[in-house]
Parts: structure tokens; sequence; C-alpha cells
């Protein structure tokens, strides 16, 4: 199990490499969302993967019915998808007004015409 | 005394709250923003005076006791580093008082509940003892840092945010890959708790690659050498009070994070053989950094430009501080956190009035200001000077003291480094001296002299900071006393681990 995951994350993270060095700021996006799910899975893997009952104590009892699996790996994930959700939306916004105002969606034109703005200033 | 320790993330938290119902009226807004950093201010100054001594407080939520439950630390580091933070903020809140933009735009949601929750974010990560919190505080940092940047900007502000977002997204996204990895190879993430788990996981390997990743996650923060292309492409572009927060602050966020878990977690006990590769990397990246950035800032021509890439090359010296790994690197390293936040805040707020009176940043169109207002020269001076490491101000004892730990440690090279980028600064600094206010101003430029009100919200801030840069320069023994506290306690953290372990309910 392990081993699927680490090849998982591994093939993640190469293709988010691939996106996030792409001109196009959208690709930049996905490579983003790639990136963060790929350590989503590392965390996941680093909390052991075991098969076992919810970490609930059932009525009555003390302590679990048997073994559980590690609930805080889960609860970190979950915290870190919120948060990259969160953040995902606003690069969206962000890319979506910085292609309004400079007109193109590639880092590489954007660099130039901010280069040939400053010559054209008196 | 849990309340107290938990103030600094909760004043901060509620005065933004409050901003943001204030979000039609700006001026009631300015007005809580200045309550809140102001009661930020108060409540930090308490704690430092409270751990003055060496002593950790330690706050924990409803039972969880470490190192289940996330645990609030205090120490004299932490402490100190709030009270910077707070003092900086109250003075960009200030300051914006005199900002027409600040008070004028309709950008929602306007910058006082921004900065609040900046500083919520800040102000957590000084204070959490736990590493996936510390990944939450910069989370909430980072957003809030990413709306100031975008709000209201023109199209140049706009690409500098992307390129600071961007980077800045991947580093987190490296920092909870290594804190998961940690965490597998540990079983904790209790910062105090890592103390002893990284050593006993004798994974030495393992932890070195770890070290590593947290080290790009780090230092894209903190704007080292090869990871700091976002800095000088996003803090030009900014209003001069957020650009003073975000100067002091931000970067610095990053170097507080690498001295508190590289000590204390990826020690050499942990490390074991490997521990001296991530040492020499440090080296090199200090090194780097200072040259970089001090060379980076003598091409500009432009104000802000030449402040943000100051920033670059005063980061390596932070570093130096932790590469030398001794007690006295860390102290100094540690003296010169706390000195170069209210230096560099500083000379963006002065940079912010000369721009005022001038109407532009850009060196060949300014000058005449010495003539015009000497005193605005002076309050340039002093910090400027102090950056530089003159003496007797707070820069010299600062480099004095990473220069000395250099020396004994026998890293000349290193040191040769840090007198030259030294020497360097000085030249930029003359450079901005001589075009902005020693030449006379050109023909073009009429000078505008500040209004009243401008004279009271952009010079108090400037010449309380001077001030203080002055004191610390003259009474440098008591800041050392303070720093050595708080370097030793990094160097050798058995008090904060036992203190966080033994923590009792609230």
């Amino acid at each position: 199990m392990e081993a699927w995951l680490a090849l998982a994350a591994g093939g993640l993270t190469a293709g988010a490499v691939y996106l996030l060095l792409a001109r196009s700021l959208v690709h930049f996006v996905f490579g983003i969302v790639l990136l963060s799910n790929a350590a989503n899975l590392v965390l996941f893997a680093a909390g052991r993967t075991t098969w076992g009952l919810p970490a609930l104590v059932p009525d009555g009892m003390a302590t679990p019915d048997g073994p559980v699996a590690n609930a805080l790996p889960q609860a970190l994930i979950l915290t870190a998808i919120v948060i990259g959700f969160g953040l995902l939306c606003f690069v969206l916004v962000l890319v979506d007004r910085v292609r309004r105002r400079w007109g193109t969606a590639d880092i590489d034109q954007i660099h130039e015409r901010e280069l040939s703005g400053k010559d054209l200033e008196p | 005394m849990s309340i107290l320790v938990t103030s600094p993330v909760v004043i901060p938290m509620i005065a933004g709250i409050l901003a943001l119902f204030a979000v039609n009226r700006p001026r009631l807004q300015q007005v809580i923003g200045i309550a809140g950093t102001g009661a930020l201010l108060a409540a930090s100054l308490t704690l430092m005076v409270a751990v003055a001594d060496g002593t950790v407080l330690v706050a924990t939520m409803g039972d969880w006791l470490p190192p289940v439950g996330i645990a609030l630390v205090v120490d004299p580091l932490s402490a100190s580093m709030l009270a910077i933070a707070a003092a900086t903020g109250l003075a960009a809140a200030i300051y914006a008082l005199a900002d027409p933009r600040a008070s004028r735009t309709r950008a929602w949601p306007g910058m006082p509940p921004l900065l609040m929750f900046l500083l919520c974010g800040v102000c957590g990560a000084f204070i959490t003892g736990d590493l996936f919190n510390l990944y939450v505080w910069f989370e909430v940092m980072l957003i809030s840092s990413f709306a100031l940047l975008a709000q209201g900007g023109g199209k140049e502000r706009l690409a500098g945010a992307l390129r600071y977002v961007g980077l800045n997204l991947v580093s987190t996204v490296l920092m909870l890959a290594s804190v998961g990895m940690l965490y597998g190879l540990t079983g904790t993430l209790n910062l105090a708790d890592l103390h002893g788990a990284a050593i006993a996981a004798d994974r030495p390997g393992a932890l070195t690659a770890v070290a590593m990743l947290l080290l790009i996650a780090f230092g894209i923060k903190a704007a080292v050498f090869p990871l700091f292309f976002w800095l000088p492409a996003a803090y030009p572009t900014l209003p001069i009070p957020v650009a003073a927060v975000f100067a002091g602050l931000l970067t610095k966020v990053g170097v507080y994070a690498m001295l508190r878990v590289f000590p204390l977690v990826l020690g050499p006990e942990a490390l074991g053989d490997t521990h001296g590769l991530v040492q020499e990397t440090l080296i090199w990246i200090a090194a780097l950094t200072m040259l970089t950035g001090v060379l980076g800032a003598a091409a500009q021509s432009d104000m802000r430009r030449i402040l943000s890439w100051h920033i670059i090359s005063q980061i390596g010296y932070m570093i130096m501080g932790l590469a030398l790994w001794t007690t006295l690197g860390v102290i100094g390293s540690v003296f010169y956190l706390l000195h170069h936040i209210i230096v560099k805040a500083n000379l963006f707020l002065v940079a912010g009035v000369a721009e005022r009176m001038t109407g532009s940043g850009e060196l060949a169109k300014t000058g005449g200001l010495y003539q015009r207002s000497p005193w605005l020269g002076l309050l340039f001076l002093i910090p400027a000077l102090s950056l530089a490491g003159v003496p007797p101000l707070s820069g010299f004892w600062a480099k004095y003291l990473l220069i000395r730990a250099g020396l004994e440690t026998g890293a000349y090279l290193l040191v040769a480094v840090a007198l030259v980028v030294g020497l360097l600064t000085l030249y930029s600094m003359t450079k901005i001296w001589l075009e902005a206010f020693w030449k006379p101003a050109p023909e073009t430029v009429s000078i505008r002299p500040l209004s009243r009100r401008e004279g009271y919200a952009m010079l108090g801030p400037i010449t309380a900071f001077a001030l203080l840069t002055v004191v610390i320069g003259l009474a440098a023994e008591p800041v050392f006393a303070y720093a050595e506290q708080a370097g030793l306690l990094l160097v050798e953290p058995a008090p904060y681990v036992e203190t966080v372990l033994g923590a009792s309910p609230p």
C-alpha cells in the first residue's frame, strides 16, 4: 500500500513540476493543485496505512474495540485540503485579474510588457 | 497567565473582525487598527517582561496536554518578536493616517482588517509550539498578505503579487510535505516532543532529507539566495505602510522558523554525521544571499527597489549566525533579527516621506530634501547607517556579534563576505543620501512640505523607531543580555522542552 502511495505522490509531483514550469498561468494553477495533493498523500502515508476501525469509542466502553486507524493524519489532511482550496480560489481569481489587466495569461509576455512599459516612461 | 499567552493571537483577531464590521467607515477602521496594535504591543511587552529571565510560558487548550494537544509557548525569543511585530504594526497603522489612498479607496475591505489578520498569523507563528500549527499560522499570514498585495492593485502590483503568491504557495506545500515526513519518522508534531523524538528515531538520512525540504520551504519565505525572486518583484509595488510591515516582518517569520526548528529538532544529535551537510548548505546560502542582495541593490535607482534588495542581503546575516551553529552565532542572529525589523521598517517609512515630498521614489527625480528638511535627513541617516553597521548604532553590535562568532569558528571567508557586504550597504545608503537628500532638487521637481497632519502621522513612528535604534546602540548591554537568554534557550532547549512537556491543564 505504501509503495502505491509513494508512486502516486511521486507521479503527482512530477506532473506538478512539469506544469509549474509551463509559461501559462493556467497550467501553473493546475500544477499547484497537483502538488498540494501530492503533499496530502505524503501526509496520509506518514500516518501508516493500516486496516483499522474508525477511531471511536463505543458506548459503555473506555477504549476502542480493537485496533483503530490513526485519525491524526486524516485530520491534518482535512485541514490542508480546506486551506488549499481557499488558496486555490484566491489564485484563480488573481490569475483572472492578471489576464484581464495584462491581456494575456502567459508569464513571459507579461514580463516582456513590464520591461517595455518601463522603457516607454519619460 | 494562559489568557496573556493567547492574547497575541486573540487581540489582532478580535480587532480584525471589528474592523471588518466597520468596513464602510475608513476612519473608524483606522482607529480600530491603532487600538488593536496598541493593545497587542502592551500585551507583548508584558509577556516580554514576564519571560525576560528565561522563563517559558505555556498555554494549553481544553485539557489536551502536550504532546497531544497544541500548546502555545512564549519564550524570550518569541516574546521579543511579538513586541517588535506589534510595534511595526502600530507604526504602520499610525503612518497610514497620512496615506490618502488608505482612506479614500473603496477597495474592499480596506487595509486595517487585513493588517490585523496578518499580525494574527505572524504572532501565531511566533508563539505556536506545534509544527503543523505553524503551517496553519503561515497560511493565515499568507492569505492576508495575498489580499493586501492584490487589493486595489494596478498592473504592476498584480504581476508582483502573482510571483509572490506562486512561490509562497510552493513553499507552503513543501512545508506540509516535510511536516508529514517528520510525523512519519517521529510520530509527533509537538516541537518540544520532536526534540527527543527526532534523536530517538535514529534516522539521520531521512531526517536530513526533511531538513533540506524545510530549508527550501522556510528559505522561500525568508527570501534567501536562489529563492528570493518574488521579493523585489512584489515589495516595491506596495503602499508604504504595508511595505514597511512586509519588509520588517514577513521574511523574518521564515528566519524565525529556521531558528526555532533547526536547533531544536534537526540539530547535530538528530542528524548525526550528515548535519555537516546542512550546516555547509546554510553557510553557502548565507554568503550568497548577502552578496546577491547587496549587488542587486547597487544596480537599482529607485528607493523602494534599493531597500527591497537590501532586505535580501540582510537575511543573509541572520542565516549566517545560524549557519555557524555556535551559541554566540545564534545570539548574534537573534540580536540581528530584533535590530533589523526596526531599522528596515523605518527605512521604508522614511522612503515614503521622501516620495511624498518630492513626488517620486526614482532617485534621479528627487533631491534637495536635506536643505528643505534637515530633520528628515537625520531621521534617514540613523536607520541607514545602522543598516550598514556604523557604530554606535544598533546594526554595529549585531554585525559585531556575528563577525566575532565567525572569527571564533574560523569561518574567515564568511566573515570577509559579511564585512564587504557591510561596506557595499554603506555605498547604497550613501547613494540614496546623495541623490535624494544632498544634491539640489532638479528644476522640474517642486518639493511639497508635509501638512501638519502628515507630519505627526508620518514622522511620529519614524522618530520613535530612530530613537529605538539609537537606544539599542547606546545601551546594547541589556539588549545583548536579553538576546543571550533567547539564544541560549535555542541552543540548549532542555528548559523549553521540560516546561512544555510538563505543562499542567489550564
